[in-house]
């Protein structure tokens, strides 16, 4: 009774394909350095790798012994009459399967232990890694990808890393001894038993080339079905909108059947490996029966060799059987291991400086001098931009999109640094302190309105997750929120559901409000807080922004020019430099390009 | 068809009912290479014994041939029985993607607002891929154990049935060890495939985000939050594989034991000389034989537990009943003019208070209607029910005098266009995109649309100008850009009747303007409703719903209102203070 490894159910195989969404990058099966890279993750537990190794062996043995045992006493004791060596032998038959039983449970054991412990930690370093990326590399990477990364590529990987390795080192030992035994037994027959060796080399070699490009060709076809069933998911209102669910159906159909008959096709090449292999095998035991049946009438072998023969032949070729299963795992583990070494070698382009120096409280007065920034890239967005602004002070940035109004707010949170200048805030450079005290002392009232899942009151909480539910409703009534909070079914503890369906645009920027408030910020930016809310709501926020901006330095970005009028500042950001820069009354005068936005907004609209 | 009460498992091989030929043929094949493979072990037997011990040459070559040619025969009996079993349970799983993306764009808003994206693709994709495992390799290699598992048992009663008896002592252990593991690893799999959603949620809403929680300095809580369900994963996993990794094992262990009591049993029956020695090999040969399909049986009742718990997501989508659909008695709008009236509807949306309460007005054909009044008063409810993807919960709305709960859904919103303020395009070429709502159009009328829509320019300043694709895997648009697009798409509709929202955010000034021009474009001629964000707007409305809490408080054109209506004075003081000063 061998330990039965790496059992295929669903997920494996190309069913575990389906669990990795997108992703572009296809490894070969065997890639030795991202192999030797996931190896390393074993290394803290290579003692209970080691032990499962030995329990292994020990098993391999155990297995091998309760044959001999039953043949001693069929032969011996029951042959010769012998009870009670027949029940000593039993008696030695039992203790060797209830052994058996344990070595295999705790081999099982270790290695799946290891498996899930190795994902565990691989999913945390990825995580803290995504947290340490800076913004940009959220911008620029999908998110159901990222996640596919963390969570299916991982699993992935773990299913070939702890189980595989042992099994590979484990199979390996066993078909050396098996060699050894054989070619001492008879070198003769040993030789003639190995000559379907290279036609099995082939056949595996035809496999392979093939089952490579079909296999990838189901993974980038199921990557289709979920990537088209997610659009249409996410669009399913427009498409009921526009009555044009057949079309959809249509569209779906199409991906939907390339996607099954790239799965028979892919598989069925499985199906005819597999029975090849498994017809070699059988011509080895052919050619065993053949010659060894020859050998034994010529005198020169005995029977026992032929029988023994018999079953190391069928043990060596079963290795090769497995191969097809578990080669897909393989290329798929292989693929999902590259892209996970290459999520975690995406450098964190903003880092602390290494003295760890903390942010001082801020009192609030900002310096921007001769900044230019270019994402990462791609051409310069900011050119020499010069802006100082005193502790307390509002100060507005308008114009047109893709001026530049954004960056600039980015760069003075530090959420990407700059590419030539400083950004000081009370004569302190940004890059000389640690991130974390420097936007702990931070606030942010975003555009998209995003709230996470969990509580209004989670949601409120989120800067300052100490605050009391006093604190809570205190920035609530400050933000002009209560009054919907307390309508809610649950009040504070109403579940917000994913993308915040159940609450409309302008109150999810009232619950940012809150946070902000909440937060107790030194520096605020608001990044055009009230653009998607109606003209008594934004009545409201109004109300709310100016309690909140009192005595404090804030960033306000805006469209609407009616709500950048009380600015202290008001900056006209325009191709990346600040072209005019005033009170709302002397920009006016001058008849610049803040005067023709107001004329467009206002006066002809 | 079975009725969705049937027990799952079963529901979900009915799903075989169109490729019966298919596994028919397949279970003919897993029988045929079944029995080879109890067969060949035993024929190599009697070659080693009669052909080598026998030192009898010619029959040794005609075995080894036969023996070959047997192989060859079970070979192809796999190839068909996998072949086959894998185009009937991909086709199960075609159909099932197939139904459920039908289902779902069936389904009204409302089951659309309580689900979430993530949920109903991993139903989609991976449960389906559960079930398939189910229909096809899960209950075929359990067939095959079973039939083994009679056959060994009854060959071992023929032989001598009073060890039979004794050995079949053994069977009811091994059940009651694999159902007992069954019971025990069900509830935790579903628990740890929770907690898997929860670490993945987790995930998800840390990059979704990543802005807020790198400007609120959140990292760390952030990263003990992840740890702490990362962990909780990590815990029960291991549970799960303390209890996995004693089923094989212990399976084994009975049925090993049972090996034992044979030859301790027999051995002492065969030295009394009740049983030959030979019979008692066979014996022990034929019971290592039932190990084995009951060790696969015991392995495959925790995946059907697994694709149950898969079929009865999936059956959720498909059974759920849509709140809007066609009545049986529908019959198609007729082309309209535009005339929309409601009559005293209210409307509630799941488990929260009431939106709207007996609202009633008319909108006479071409006129424009604007809807003003704070968030949540109710305007989007109002834009929401008149294309019936809720329906209200009391009171009625019609069409040219057609209850719209009486004409079939199609009819209606083909006659019905949409812009609103957060626009989705789809992956696909711009022109794609514009002709959503007719596929057919021809390339001048597009162009004709883009261009009263102001998207012609930029459209033609693209790579690939119309064929350029756009959407996630393409070429990104701006705000302003996709707006126009959309606009376009609802142009080339022609639709009677326009929704819109009028707030043109987060483009700049200029933008702004060319979105305004366009949508007078759109709204030329046609029944307009406008959630109304701007005086311009205002002033050109033809009836004016001022709402509050889901009630319409005052109605009129922008003159009346001015006179009789205190909020609207309100609102429009604000907005006339902003453009004076």
């Amino acid at each position: 009774m061998t330990v039965s490894i790496g059992s295929s159910g669903p997920g494996m195989g190309p069913a575990g394909a389906l669990e990795r969404f997108g992703g572009n990058p296809e490894g070969k099966p065997f890639d030795r350095r991202v192999a030797l890279r996931l190896l390393a993750y074993l290394r803290p537990h290579w003692r209970r790798m080691l032990v499962a190794l030995v329990l292994m062996l020990v098993g391999s043995g155990l297995s091998i012994l309760a044959p001999y045992l039953i043949k001693v006493a069929v032969d011996t004791n029951i042959g010769g009459g012998d009870l009670p060596g027949l029940w000593r032998t039993a008696g030695l038959l039992v203790l060797t399967f209830v052994a058996l039983f344990g070595v295999s449970q705790g081999q099982q054991y270790l290695l799946s232990w290891v498996g899930q412990r190795v994902l565990t930690t691989l999913r945390a370093q990825l995580f803290r890694h995504l947290q340490a990326l800076h913004l940009g590399y959220h911008d620029t990477h999908i998110v159901g990808v990222t996640i596919s990364r963390v969570i299916s590529d991982v699993s992935v990987i773990n299913e070939l890393l702890s189980q595989g390795t042992v099994t590979l080192i484990g199979d390996a030992l066993v078909l050396v001894g098996i060699v050894i035994v054989m070619l001492q037994m008879s070198p003769q027959l040993a030789l003639l038993a190995f000559s379907v060796l290279p036609l099995m080399v082939l056949a595996t070699w035809l496999f392979t080339r093939r089952a490579q490009t079909a296999f990838r060709e189901t993974r980038t076809r199921v990557a289709a079905v979920v990537g088209d069933l997610a659009e249409d998911i996410t669009g399913v209102r427009v498409i009921q909108a526009f009555a044009q669910e057949s079309a959809s159906e249509e569209r779906f159909d199409r991906v939907n059947a390339a996607s099954r008959d790239a799965n028979i096709g892919a598989m069925t090449l499985s199906f005819v490996f597999l029975p090849a292999v498994e017809f070699l095998g059988m011509l080895a035991t052919a050619i065993v029966l053949w010659f060894g049946g020859r050998l034994v009438a010529a005198e020169e072998l005995t029977l026992g060799v032929i029988v023994a023969f018999l079953a190391y032949v069928s043990r060596f070729f079963q290795p090769i059987q497995e191969l097809s299963q578990i080669y897909t795992t393989m290329q798929a583990a292989m693929a999902g291991g590259e892209r996970v070494l290459e999520l975690l070698d995406a450098p964190p382009l903003v880092s602390d400086p290494p003295s760890g120096a903390e942010m001082p409280r801020i009192r609030g007065k900002i310096e921007l001098r001769d900044v230019s920034f270019a994402y990462r890239g791609s051409e310069r967005v900011l050119h020499d931009v010069n802006l100082t602004i005193e502790p307390g002070q509002t100060v507005a940035l308008v114009g047109p999109t893709g001026a530049g109004k954004t960056s600039i707010a980015n760069l003075v949170a530090r959420l990407y640094d700059v590419t030539e200048g400083a950004v000081l805030i009370d004569g302190i450079d940004l890059r000389t302190v640690t991130q974390s005290s420097l936007r702990r002392q931070f606030g942010l009232v975003p555009q998209d309105a995003f709230l996470f899942s969990g509580t209004v009151a989670d949601n409120i909480r989120f800067g300052r997750p100490a605050a009391s539910d006093e604190e809570v409703e205190e920035a609530s009534r400050l933000a002009n929120a209560h009054a919907f909070i307390d309508r809610l079914p649950a009040g504070y503890d109403t579940e917000i559901l994913e993308g915040g369906v159940n609450l409309s645009a302008g109150e999810r920027q009232l619950i940012c409000i809150a946070r902000a408030i909440l937060a107790r910020p030194r520096i605020l930016i608001l990044d055009e807080a009230t653009s998607s809310v109606d003209t008594v709501t934004e009545l409201l926020i109004q109300d709310a922004l100016d309690r909140l901006l009192a005595d404090r330095t804030a960033l306000v970005i805006a469209h609407r020019l009616s709500t950048v009028r009380h600015a202290d500042l008001i900056c006209v950001v325009e191709d990346g430099r600040i072209s005019e820069r005033g009170t709302h009354d002397e920009l006016l005068a001058t008849g610049g390009l803040y005067w023709e936005l107001y004329q467009r907004q206002f006066v002809n609209p | 068809m079975l009725k969705p009460e049937s027990p799952i498992l079963l529901r979900a091989l009915a799903r075989l009912r169109p490729y019966w030929r298919l596994t028919a043929g397949a279970y003919s094949g897993m029988l045929v290479a079944t029995g080879l493979a109890v067969l060949i072990p035993q024929f190599i037997r009697f070659i080693v014994d009669e052909g080598i011990g026998g030192r009898n040459t010619a029959l040794l070559q005609q075995s080894v041939l036969a023996l070959l040619g047997l192989t060859l025969l079970k070979g192809a009996a796999l190839y068909f029985e996998g072949r086959w079993t894998e185009i009937a349970s991909q086709g199960v799983a075609y159909d099932l993607r197939r139904d459920i993306h039908h289902k779902l764009a069936a389904l009204s808003f409302s089951y659309h607002d309580r689900s979430e994206t993530g949920q109903l693709l991993s139903r989609a994709v991976q449960d389906v891929e559960r079930v398939r495992f189910l229909t096809g390799r899960a209950v075929l290699r359990l067939t095959e154990g079973v039939v083994l598992a009679v056959a060994t048992v009854t060959v071992l009663f023929a032989m001598n049935a009073q060890i039979a008896g004794l050995t079949l002592l053994i069977v009811p252990l091994l059940s009651l060890s694999a159902f007992h593991f069954g019971r025990q690893l069900r509830p935790l799999g579903l628990r740890i495939q929770r907690q898997l959603a929860e670490v993945t949620t987790r995930l998800e809403q840390n990059l979704r985000g990543a802005r807020i929680v790198k400007a609120f300095a959140q990292e760390d809580a952030e990263v003990r939050r992840f740890d702490e369900a990362n962990d909780r994963w990590f815990e029960l996993s291991a549970q799960q594989a303390a209890l996995q990794a004693r089923n094989d094992p212990q399976l084994a262990l009975i049925a090993n034991l049972g090996t034992a009591a044979v030859i301790g049993v027999g051995g002492w029956l065969a030295i009394e000389g009740r049983l030959t020695l030979g019979e008692l090999v066979a014996f022990t040969t034929y019971l290592g034989q039932l190990v084995t399909p009951v060790r696969r049986i015991g392995n495959i009742i925790p995946a059907l537990a697994i694709a149950s718990a898969a079929g009865e997501r999936i059956f959720e989508i498909l059974d759920a009943q849509s709140e809007v659909r066609d009545d049986p008695t529908a019959v198609p709008l007729p082309p309209i003019r535009g005339h929309v009236r409601f009559e005293g509807v209210h409307f509630a949306y799941f488990g929260r208070h009431p939106v709207l309460s007996d609202v009633t007005f008319e909108a006479a054909p071409g006129q424009v209607i604007a809807l003003l009044g704070a968030t949540g008063s109710g305007k989007s409810t109002i834009i929401n029910l008149i294309p019936r993807f809720y329906d209200p919960t009391a009171g009625w709305i019609t069409v040219d005098g057609y209850d719209i709960r009486k004409v079939t859904l199609n009819s209606l919103r083909d006659q019905v266009g949409i812009v609103l303020q957060e626009t989705l395009l789809f992956a696909g070429s711009v022109r794609e995109n514009i002709a959503f709502g007719r596929p057919g159009a021809t390339l001048d009328e597009v162009i004709a649309a883009a261009t009263a829509a102001q998207s012609h320019q930029f459209v033609m300043e693209m790579p690939q100008g119309y064929d350029t694709v756009v959407g996630e895997r393409g070429l990104t648009l701006s705000g302003g850009q996709r707006q126009r697009v959309a606009i376009a798409r609802a142009l080339l509709k022609d639709p009677r009747i326009l929704i819109l929202d009028d707030a043109t955010s987060s483009v700049d000034t200029e933008t702004e303007q060319l979105i305004q021009e366009a949508l007078t474009a759109l709204m030329a001629g046609r029944t307009s409703f406008v959630i109304a964000q701007r005086l311009s707007t205002l002033r050109r409305a033809d009836l004016i719903l001022v709402l509050d809490r889901g009630r319409i408080v005052a109605r009129g054109t922008h003159q009346t209102l001015l006179q009789t209506s205190g909020l609207y004075a309100e609102v429009y003081q604000h907005q006339v203070a902003e453009e004076q000063r």
